[in-house]
Order: structure tokens, then C-alpha cells, then sequence
């Protein structure tokens, strides 16, 4: 073949130009992939709020129930872990709730709750997501003299005080988050939803 | 004989069947001082297959189903024929992938082998070690044990603690809000995929060692020495034809990995909770951690380096980087060695000596990622952590005020 007459400029812009379009072409079509691993529909669908019945919680003790998969934990505070936790201000990372991203505006309060009796708070540590254990015994051997309850992180040791906020010095960055949530009743809690009351 | 021939100059005017053979085996000529070391490569090769065929006929029976997988592992344990040796093959192979790796990758820490011309071939080995890395994470939540679970629920909120982006990363890694059905289906998958890809990257390796040459336990270039032996008077005067000298010591090392190996699928498959972790044989259950999280015993030097930095400013993210940091770093030992000498044979004592208290570090970290965090843990894991990355950052410093000895002109006996 003659390369005679052949315009190169004519062919380097011709070559340009398809090489873009086919690259525009490639990123459309790596959206979908891409797109692809994003929680489905389902998955969406289950983060539906769940209730719970804290009739029968008695105090001190723990329940748990299943919201978006994540355990989330209500606590029947006593009057003495109340009295406890302003106590604990100058151990921790966050006393005041600061960091908005933690709780819903209702709950930047001391005991990080809409009734101060019941601590509701996702149950994963903001440390790399392991689930703390509760510890509510008093100056246990493995944690200290100062411990007044709280919950223990078996991964990596972070400590969160009966309100769920972090102790300073942890691996643990954040307060346990509380989650959304309202009473339906006396007795009944809604969680995963505020009727709209937060922010 | 002559239709054999016949036969093969068919083939060879269509397929280079013979000219590969020659150029990767029969012709390939490697250094003659070839010790233990070098058993290494050929032994995860094997490992590789090991893994790709048990890992087949395992996929034949599990089910990558949050209600079944655990379910269905069991099955494969009592009720498929012969279903514990093919599986206890594929987990004990996993650890023993990683050992043969360990020992390849300090193979080329003493040797120097990641020194130019090998550079290349160096940083090809690290992919394979991230890819392997890959597969090993995603093949360990398969089982949907406990563990498995809460070890996938740690290192995926690694991408979470990524700022800004973090939340919406973790999300879409898992599918779903925890790790859940959807996880743990798409693990499955990448984990079926990845050992091809890893099986290419081998390939690419072995490409690249063929174009520069073994390097060997003396770091002499024979390429660059005198020429003609006996079977070529324009081959390395030090080389020798890969095939049959070094695929028959080959083969002598396969016979006794193999009988370490069966030792261990046989007698010890859990090898007392480090192979196989014990909370992994209760049923994953997303309301309760184990009392203690650790990964296997392969990721545990890193881990202990994640734990080891606090979280600065109230994020987790700089123990996230000094772990990827940890291992990404590897990419740059051609360039931190500023040692005029490849082989640790010929470097003085200050290399050694930082070179072996590298491997007894490794060793401690690697102990401290499995056990419970304590102050003196913790304490010993910074120290480690800070000598880990002192070992690299350093290099270029006392590899150059090292004392080195006079390198030979040929390979030693």
C-alpha cells in the first residue's frame, strides 16, 4: 500500500477522536459493575425500623435486637450508673456528644437517651466493628479499680462508659452510635425511626 | 521413532512446542550453586495447584448461602466421601501457601534478588503476594464461622475508616449494612476468580525471571561471566540446563514437603487453633463477638501493626495506613539497598545483623497479632512496628556504611 496523499493529521484526529469515544464507552459500561455491589433492594428494605418490648428488662440488665442486621443493645440503667456518669467527664474522648454523626439531636444530652432509665445504642464498636461485651460489675479484676460498668471491647480494648461514650486513649475514635429511635409506649421502643423529630 | 519425529516437526511448524521447552527447561540454563532456598518457587507452584484443584472439587459441594454455607462445610466434613481430605488439604494448603511464600520472599531479602536487573521481577512477587493475600481474606469467610465473620466484619471496616468516602466504601464492599448473604455470595465469587488471576501473575513472573536469569546464593551474575559449558560453549560457563538437574532436586523437595504436609492434613489439620481458629466452628451470629478476635496466623504481623498505632484525631485511619504502608513498602527494597554486594554472603555485620532481627521482629509481631491486647503488648507491638518500618527506611543508610567482603568472579562451590 501507497502511503501517498494520505493526510496523518486527518488520520491522528480520526484515531483521537475514536479512542475517546470508545473510552466513554468503556466507563459507561464499567458503571453497572461497579453499581452492581451496592446494597440491593432487599438489602434496603430489611434496615425497616424494628420494636422492642422493654417491659420485662429488668435493671441493670441488657437486651438486644437485630436493626439493619447490626445488634442493637437497650440497657435498664440503675440510679447509681446515672449518678455514675458525670463522674466519668474527664476519662473520656467525647463527654458532651460532640461529634453530631453519634446520636440524633434528641439524644446531646448526659445520659445520651430520650428517657434517661434506657441507654438504646448500636452495639458495634466505632473502632473496627467488633461487638463490645457489657460489663456492668464494679472494678473487676481484668479492667481496674475504676471501672463502674461500662462495655469492653474483646478485639482491641476500646472502653465505652454505661452512656456509650468512649473512654480517651482507646483505639476507638467515636461514642457508640445511638440510633434513631422513639417510645411507642411506656414499654414499647421503635427503633430505627423518630417519627421525624431528628435533625 | 522417526513418525515421533515426524509428529513433532508438525506440531513445532504450527505451535513452538519444542522451542519453549528448550528455552524454558532443557536450555534454560540456571547458576549450578542452587541450595535449599531455592526449593521455594517450585513449591508454591505446587501449592497453587494443590489449591486450585481441592478449591474445584470444595465449590462442588458448598453453598455460598448465609443459611447454608456453614451448613454445607460440615457436609463436605462428614458426608461427601472423602470430602475432610480435600477439604482439610485446601485449609492446611492455605497456611502452607503462606510459609513457602515467607520462606521464598526471605529466600530473596538474603540473597538480594530483588537487585537489578531483578527489580521487575521483585515487584511482579509483591502483586502476587497482595493477590494471594486477597484470596486467602475472601476464602476465609466462606465457612461462615464465627471468626470467619467477625475477622471479615474487622478488615472490611478498614475501607470505613477511610475519611470521608469511608461509611459509603464499606457499604458497598459489603453489599449490604453488615456483612451479610450478599457478602459473603460476591466473597465467593472473587474467591473462585482470584487464584487465575494469581495463576497469570505467575506466569508473568516466571516471564520475567527467564529474561533476567536466577539470581544465587553468591548474587554473581553468571550471564556476565565466562562462557561455554558442557553442553554449550555460548551458555553461562557456571549454568547448568534446568531440566533434568534442577527438576529432579525439584522433585526431591517436593517429596519432602509433601510428607510435612500430609503429616499435618492428617494429624494436626487445625494445628492447635492457628490453621483452622476455633470460634470458627460455631455458626456465625452478627449479635455476638468472640471473646477474642484474630485473623489467621499469615496476617497477624500486620495486624499487630494496625493495633499498634492509636487513632489520631479521632479517627482510625493512620493504623490503616501503617498496615497497607507495612506491606506496600516491599515495592521499594530494590531501590533501598544501597549495599555495592547483592548476596548476604558478602555483606558485613550490620546488614545481617538488621536482617535478622528483621526476622525475629516479624516473628514477634506476628505472635502479638494473635494474642489479647495488654499495656506490655501493646508497648512491644510499637517497638516492633517502629523497628519493622526502621528496617526499610534505613536501609539506604546502613546499607551503605556496611562492611562488605570482596564478591568472587565465578559462583562458589
Amino acid at each position: 500500500m501507497s502511503a501517498d496523499g494520505v493526510d496523518l493529521k486527518k488520520r491522528r484526529t480520526l484515531t483521537l477522536a475514536t479512542s475517546a469515544v470508545g473510552a466513554v464507552g468503556a466507563g459507561f459500561v464499567i458503571y453497572p459493575f461497579l453499581a452492581a455491589w451496592a446494597p440491593s433492594e432487599k438489602a434496603k428494605a430489611a434496615g425497616a425500623p424494628v420494636e422492642a418490648d422493654i417491659s420485662k428488662l429488668e435493671e441493670g440488665q441488657l437486651m438486644r435486637v437485630k436493626w439493619r442486621g447490626k445488634p442493637v443493645w437497650i440497657v435498664h440503667r440503675t440510679d447509681k450508673n446515672l449518678a455514675d456518669l458525670p463522674s466519668l467527664d474527664g476519662g473520656l474522648a467525647d463527654p458532651n456528644s460532640d461529634d453530631t454523626g453519634q446520636q440524633p439531636d434528641y439524644c446531646k444530652n448526659p445520659t445520651r437517651a430520650v428517657n434517661d432509665k434506657y441507654l438504646v445504642a448500636v452495639g458495634i464498636c466505632t473502632h473496627l466493628g467488633c461487638s463490645p461485651t457489657y460489663r456492668p460489675e464494679v472494678a473487676p479484676e481484668d479492667l481496674g479499680a475504676d471501672w463502674v460498668g461500662g462495655f469492653f471491647c474483646p478485639c482491641h480494648g476500646s472502653r465505652f462508659d454505661l452512656a456509650g461514650r468512649v473512654y480517651a486513649g482507646v483505639p476507638a475514635p467515636k461514642n457508640l452510635e445511638i440510633p434513631p429511635y422513639q417510645y411507642l409506649s411506656d414499654t414499647k421502643i421503635l427503633v430505627g425511626a423518630d417519627g421525624g423529630s431528628s435533625s | 521413532m522417526s513418525m515421533m519425529k515426524n509428529f513433532m516437526t508438525w506440531i513445532d511448524d504450527r505451535y513452538p512446542a519444542t522451542k519453549v521447552w528448550n528455552e524454558h527447561l532443557a536450555q534454560y540454563y540456571a547458576p549450578k550453586n542452587f541450595n535449599f532456598w531455592y526449593f521455594m518457587g517450585s513449591l508454591a507452584l505446587l501449592v497453587l495447584v494443590i489449591q486450585i484443584l481441592t478449591g474445584v472439587w470444595l465449590a462442588m459441594n458448598y453453598k455460598p448461602d448465609a443459611e447454608l454455607a456453614f451448613g454445607s462445610v460440615e457436609y463436605i466434613m462428614r458426608d461427601v466421601d472423602w470430602g475432610w481430605l480435600i477439604r482439610y488439604m485446601h485449609s492446611t494448603g492455605a497456611s502452607a501457601f503462606f510459609v513457602v511464600i515467607y520462606l521464598h520472599m526471605f529466600r530473596g531479602l538474603m540473597y538480594g534478588s530483588y537487585r537489578k536487573p531483578r527489580e521487575l521481577l521483585w515487584i511482579i512477587g509483591v502483586i502476587i503476594y497482595l493477590a494471594m493475600m486477597a484470596t486467602a481474606f475472601f476464602g476465609y469467610l466462606l465457612p461462615w464461622g464465627q471468626m470467619s465473620y467477625w475477622g471479615a466484619q474487622v478488615i472490611v471496616n478498614l475501607f470505613s475508616a477511610v475519611p470521608v468516602i469511608g461509611p459509603d466504601l464499606g457499604v458497598w464492599v459489603r453489599g449490604d449494612y453488615v456483612i451479610s448473604d450478599a457478602t459473603l455470595n460476591r466473597f465467593f465469587a472473587l474467591h473462585f476468580l482470584l487464584p487465575f488471576i494469581l495463576a497469570a501473575l505467575v506466569f508473568i513472573h516466571i516471564v520475567a525471571l527467564h529474561k533476567v536469569g536466577s539470581n544465587n546464593p553468591d548474587g554473581v551474575e553468571i550471564k556476565k561471566g565466562p562462557k561455554g559449558n558442557r553442553w554449550s560453549d555460548k551458555a553461562p560457563a557456571d549454568g547448568i540446563p534446568f531440566h533434568p538437574y534442577y527438576t529432579v532436586k525439584d522433585i526431591a523437595g517436593v517429596a519432602g514437603f509433601l510428607f510435612i504436609f500430609a503429616a499435618v492434613v492428617f494429624f494436626a489439620p487445625e494445628m492447635g487453633g492457628y490453621f483452622i481458629e476455633h470460634p470458627n466452628f460455631e455458626p456465625a451470629n452478627p449479635l455476638k463477638t468472640p471473646e477474642h478476635i484474630a485473623p489467621v496466623w499469615y496476617f497477624t504481623p500486620f495486624y499487630a501493626i494496625l493495633r499498634a498505632v492509636p487513632s489520631i484525631a479521632g479517627s482510625a485511619f493512620p493504623g490503616v495506613v501503617a498496615m497497607f504502608a507495612s506491606i506496600l513498602i516491599m515495592f521499594f527494597m530494590p531501590w533501598l539497598d544501597r549495599s555495592p554486594v547483592k548476596s548476604i554472603r558478602y555483606k558485613g555485620g550490620l546488614y545481617k545483623a538488621m536482617l535478622w532481627i528483621f526476622v525475629v521482629n516479624f516473628i514477634l509481631l506476628g505472635y502479638l497479632g494473635t494474642q489479647p491486647t495488654t499495656d506490655l503488648y501493646k508497648l512491644l507491638a510499637q517497638i516492633g512496628t517502629i523497628y519493622y518500618f526502621a528496617f526499610f527506611l534505613l536501609m539506604p543508610i546502613y546499607s551503605k556504611m556496611d562492611n562488605t567482603k570482596p564478591v568472587p568472579e565465578r559462583v562458589t562451590e
